[in-house]
């Protein structure tokens, strides 16, 4: 399951699921920065757990939910999160923000409410080297705060 | 905090950039996101030596693997003169890029690449590399600048003789120059003196870091005719290198820029696009190759690692009064290091009467520096910040006080020469002084540092165009890559001049056969200079669309006036022509409305920034935090103050990183030990606190709303600042970088 | 009579000088004066920027000198 939808995908046995979803499926939105599981650009959620694509071999996925960057927004709104990180101003070349989003998102699913420090090391293994990481923190902040009010708030997925 | 000017509508306001929201939903593409259709991948085969020379190169086996389309070697290249390019003394030298990108009979560092091989997977690439067979000789290695100084160094270019000396050499060195800035009468200087400090620092060689690895798709046809999709600092730039060094036509080639994930200096230079375009030639197919980041570490960036003594005076007033500086920077395989902005920096923020300056560009067997933002000066500013704030304690006089008694002013002669014009060096010293953070409390084992830098900024040659389009919206165009929020910014200047919404502008980063030369994204300048051509175009087209509004009022031109995107009569005889009706009727007022302005404008205002950084240090690890930081900058006018304090905050955690942990670490052959994020520990989240910003706003006068650049100042204070905090917190003087726990456990352990 | 700083590299052309005023309404004409006065300095000045009254000027050879312009030559730079 990917995004939601049930798909099939042929790959190599050596593919990992970041070469799957970047080289078989088009799906460009998840990148490379490091190949190692080091920089967190290729994070995307598998069956709630955030997981770097980098690590996984395409192979391990069949029959497992993965959740990628495409599928965060709805059809006519973004995710609350995606909307903090456009107005606070949370990247700036944008290369790492596919991943911080899906890292951001799988720490809000597990946790609605963090403090900074939470949402400091909930984001920990993700590098960003334009920001500084203060407006990614705030806009996480922004986006709990925002998804926690009372008419936002939704069932847990 | 912002001190902005109100009477601007959109000037100074923070709206959500023009590519945003590709950016959120991973719709926007970056340079290894492109492909075509039956492209084929190309990999690199490296050195595995630091020194070695290649006495033959054998393709048999390559060549012969299943899917190998093409391969090429250092022979495959046009060997190139000395020739310079345009505004890059001691930086690139074509004769010299041409033999980074593919070695010719030496190997200068471990992953210097010998060789590139084209096949229909990457995977069939990199085993064809694997099987080239390379006969070297192995010769002995030169990794560090004590040692490539030395008179009996191994040398890694026999017809490398040092310029600038006193009298000319008599035989090859690593040394490839000197650069000397000497004024007044040091012994007089030193005399005058009460205290005088004189220390040593070295720093690492570190990298840009960049998120997104080096990445090119090349398409060449059958005519010769070349299509790039790179992600680069300037893709004319990477079109005249790649070009120059394949001895192609620069017309022949065109390069389509992707989104840019990052730079900092380090993609102003081209590594992979050579190789990439003539294996595309050779096989008739489009290639594609990108980095891994183990290459990325080995064999692109970094900057200079160095060595600096530095000795400054002072009188009981605060005044100082001479100062020296040597200093010798890493340039990696081939000459041009930043050691000529490092001299002209190292001492640029005061005004010093007595001063000796003298610095050494050394090639050793590294990777061949590249630019990281503003080149040269951090290493610099971490040797005479940390001089100065010893001096201010032997003084003992407030540091930021000492700095105020000697900064440099409007009409002081900066120490490599000229006045200086408007600055906001002062400026950026009283907000630090009187921010609440520099009075706040702090605890055992916790200290407090500032520090202060200068950048040039720089200028460049640039071209705009401003469209308007038949519902009145607008395209603001310029061929300057975004890679912080460039594009927001200078619609903005258009929305502010035109009159209309800034997201009914859509700003556009135009390919090389669509839009006139502009130089790099870099030097902090594209909010500057294609600032000014944008907002000189901008002008040109309310200009003409009053014309036209005269024309069909049938009134002189000189009684229109534009007023909130309107053309309106002075007479206010007729009702005003909006934007969408001039452009929609423009059929019958002469065309099109477009305007186009090149420049090359004078005047980048110089920039000064001001930190103040909280450490708290921990006596039985090393481990050295981070509590509070604060980043005082003069940004002249902050376009988009979001984009401008990211500039600062980037800059200043760059610099953190710099600071405290990273480093390319050599084994004692000379291959790199940590080519990877895990071991070269770039600054994590949870590594930092907040990064406050203080933006001030001392107008520049050759900028219509008095913009300086901001991207690379804030980069140059940090590890100064972080020094003189750690020596507050623990009474160690860290003169070595980076202040790694293991560095800072021997300091403490030295009573 | 425009005044010309000599950076210290520089002086080993000038026999030391350190500036000189010159009679020149354009850097070229600065530059054809000064390679008459020092032979072989326009070769070096070629690769330098021009810092006219503290701004340093792209492209400069036919900027016009005032009356009093203070000229240096620095690396060019253009920074990262």
């Amino acid at each position: 399951m990917l995004n939601g939808d049930e798909i099939d995908f042929l790959c190599n046995d050596y593919q990992t699921l970041l070469s799957a979803l970047r080289d078989e499926l088009g799906m460009i939105g998840t990148k490379e920065g490091c190949g190692t599981g080091d920089c967190g650009a290729c994070s995307v959620i598998l069956d709630g757990q955030l997981v770097c694509s980098c690590l996984v071999f395409a192979p391990e996925v069949d029959g497992r939910r993965v959740e990628t960057i495409e599928g965060l927004a709805e059809v006519d709104h973004l995710h609350p999160l995606q909307d903090s990180f456009l107005e606070g101003a949370a990247f700036q070349c944008g290369v790492c923000t596919p991943g911080f989003l899906m890292a951001a998102k799988a720490l809000l699913d597990r946790n609605p409410s963090p403090t900074e420090t939470e949402v400091r090391y909930g984001v920990a293994g993700n590098l960003c080297r334009c920001t500084g990481y203060d407006k990614i923190v705030r806009s996480i902040l922004d986006a709990a705060a925002r998804m926690n009010e009372p008419e936002n708030r939704k069932e847990a997925p | 905090m912002t001190t902005t000017r109100t009477g601007y509508k959109w000037v100074g306001t923070r709206p959500v950039r023009h590519d945003g929201l590709d950016k959120v939903t991973g719709r926007a593409r970056f340079g290894a996101d492109y492909a075509t259709a039956g492209m084929l991948h190309g990999a690199v085969l490296r050195s595995p030596h630091p020194h070695a020379r290649i006495l033959s190169i054998d393709l048999t086996e390559a060549a012969a693997m299943p899917g190998v389309k093409a391969i090429i070697t250092g022979a495959d290249l046009p060997d190139l003169s000395d020739e310079f390019a345009a505004g890059s003394e001691g930086g690139i030298n074509f004769r010299d890029l041409s033999r980074n990108i593919l070695a010719r009979d030496k190997v200068l560092y471990e992953g210097h690449p010998v060789a590139a091989v084209a096949a229909v997977t990457l995977r069939a690439a990199q085993q064809a590399a694997e099987v080239i067979e390379v006969e070297y000789e192995i010769l002995p290695a030169v990794l560090s600048l004590e040692h490539a100084m030395e008179d009996d160094a191994p040398v890694l270019h026999d017809d490398l003789f040092t310029l600038g000396l006193d009298s000319e050499p008599d035989r090859p060195s690593n040394i490839s120059r000197r650069r000397v800035i000497a004024r007044g009468d040091l012994d007089a200087g030193w005399v005058e003196a009460d205290v005088v400090v004189e220390r040593e620092y070295t720093t690492k060689a570190v990298h840009q870091g960049y998120i997104e690895p080096h990445a090119v798709v090349a398409e060449t046809g059958e005519d010769g005719r070349s299509t790039l999709w790179c992600s680069s600092q300037g893709h004319f730039a990477m079109r005249t290198y790649t070009t120059k060094v394949l001895g192609w036509e620069p017309g022949d080639m065109k390069v389509i820029p992707a989104e840019i994930g990052g730079g900092f200096g380090g993609k102003t230079t081209i590594y992979l696009e050579p190789l990439a375009a003539l294996l595309s030639r050779r096989a008739g197919r489009a290639v594609k190759m990108v980095m891994t980041r183990s290459e990325v570490f080995r064999a692109t960036g970094p900057t200079s690692g160095s060595v600096m003594r530095i000795k400054m005076g002072a009188r009981r007033d605060g005044k100082l009064v001479a100062a020296t500086a040597w200093m010798a920077y890493e340039a990696g395989a081939f000459p041009g290091s930043p050691i000529g902005p490092g001299v002209m920096t190292v001492l640029a923020c005061y005004d010093i009467p007595n001063v000796l300056i003298e610095g050494y560009d050394v090639v050793l067997n590294k990777p061949k520096v590249a630019a990281y933002r503003a080149p040269g000066a951090p290493m610099a500013a971490f040797a005479a910040e940390s001089v100065v704030d010893e001096l201010a304690e032997k003084l003992d006089m407030d540091p930021i006080e000492l700095r105020l008694r000697n900064a440099v002013t409007e009409g002081v002669r900066a120490v490599y020469g000229p006045k200086f014009r408007k600055i906001g060096f002062v400026e950026t010293l009283e907000e630090a002084r009187d921010h609440p953070h520099y009075a706040a409390p702090l605890g055992p084992w916790q200290g407090r540092g500032v520090a202060s830098g200068f950048w040039f900024n720089f200028g460049g040659e640039t071209t705009a165009t401003v469209s308007i389009n038949e519902d009145g919206t607008a395209v603001v165009m310029s061929g300057c890559p975004d890679i912080g929020g460039t594009r927001a910014a200078l619609a903005q200047m258009a929305a502010e001049e035109l009159g209309i919404d800034v997201h009914r502008i859509e700003p556009v980063v135009a390919d090389t056969h669509s839009i006139g030369y502009n130089d790099m994204t870099g030097g902090s300048r594209v909010a500057f200079a294609v600032g000014i051509a944008v907002v000189d175009a901008s002008r040109r087209l309310i200009k003409d669309m009053c014309a036209r509004a005269a024309l069909i009022w049938d009134v002189p031109a000189e009684e229109v006036e534009w007023v909130d995107g309107r053309a309106q009569s002075v007479t206010d005889a007729a009702a005003p022509l909006t934007l969408e009706e001039l452009a929609s009727g423009s059929a019958n007022t002469g065309g099109p409305l477009s305007a186009t302005v090149t420049v090359n404008p004078r005047g980048a205002g110089a920039g000064f920034s001001t930190q103040i950084c909280d450490v708290e240090v921990d006596p039985d690890t090393g481990l050295v935090t981070v509590l509070r930081y604060t980043v005082v900058q003069d940004a002249g006018r902050a376009i988009h103050p979001d984009y401008v304090e990211g500039q600062m905050q980037g800059g200043a955690v760059q610099g953190i990183g710099w600071a405290l942990n990273e480093e390319y670490i050599f084994d004692r052959n000379g291959v790199m030990e940590n080519p990877g994020f895990l071991d070269y520990r770039m600054p994590v989240a949870s590594d930092l606190p907040m990064i406050d910003t203080v933006i001030v706003e001392v107008p520049n006068p050759d900028h219509p709303y008095g913009v300086r650049g901001v991207g690379e100042t804030g980069i140059i204070p940090p590890m100064a600042a972080v020094a003189n905090a750690v020596y507050a917190a623990t009474g160690k003087r860290m003169q070595d970088l980076p202040m790694s726990p293991v560095r800072v456990l021997e300091a403490l352990s030295g009573d | 009579m425009a005044r010309v700083f000599f950076s210290t590299s520089l002086q080993q052309l000038t026999g030391g000088l350190e500036e000189c005023e010159i009679e020149a309404s354009t850097v070229r004409e600065l530059f054809a004066q000064l390679e008459d006065r020092f032979p072989g300095i326009r070769e070096q000045l070629a690769s330098a920027a021009v810092a006219i009254d503290g701004d340093v000027v792209p492209g400069a050879l036919l900027e016009r000198l005032e009356p009093g312009s203070e000229v240096h030559f620095l690396p060019a730079i253009s920074g990262g």
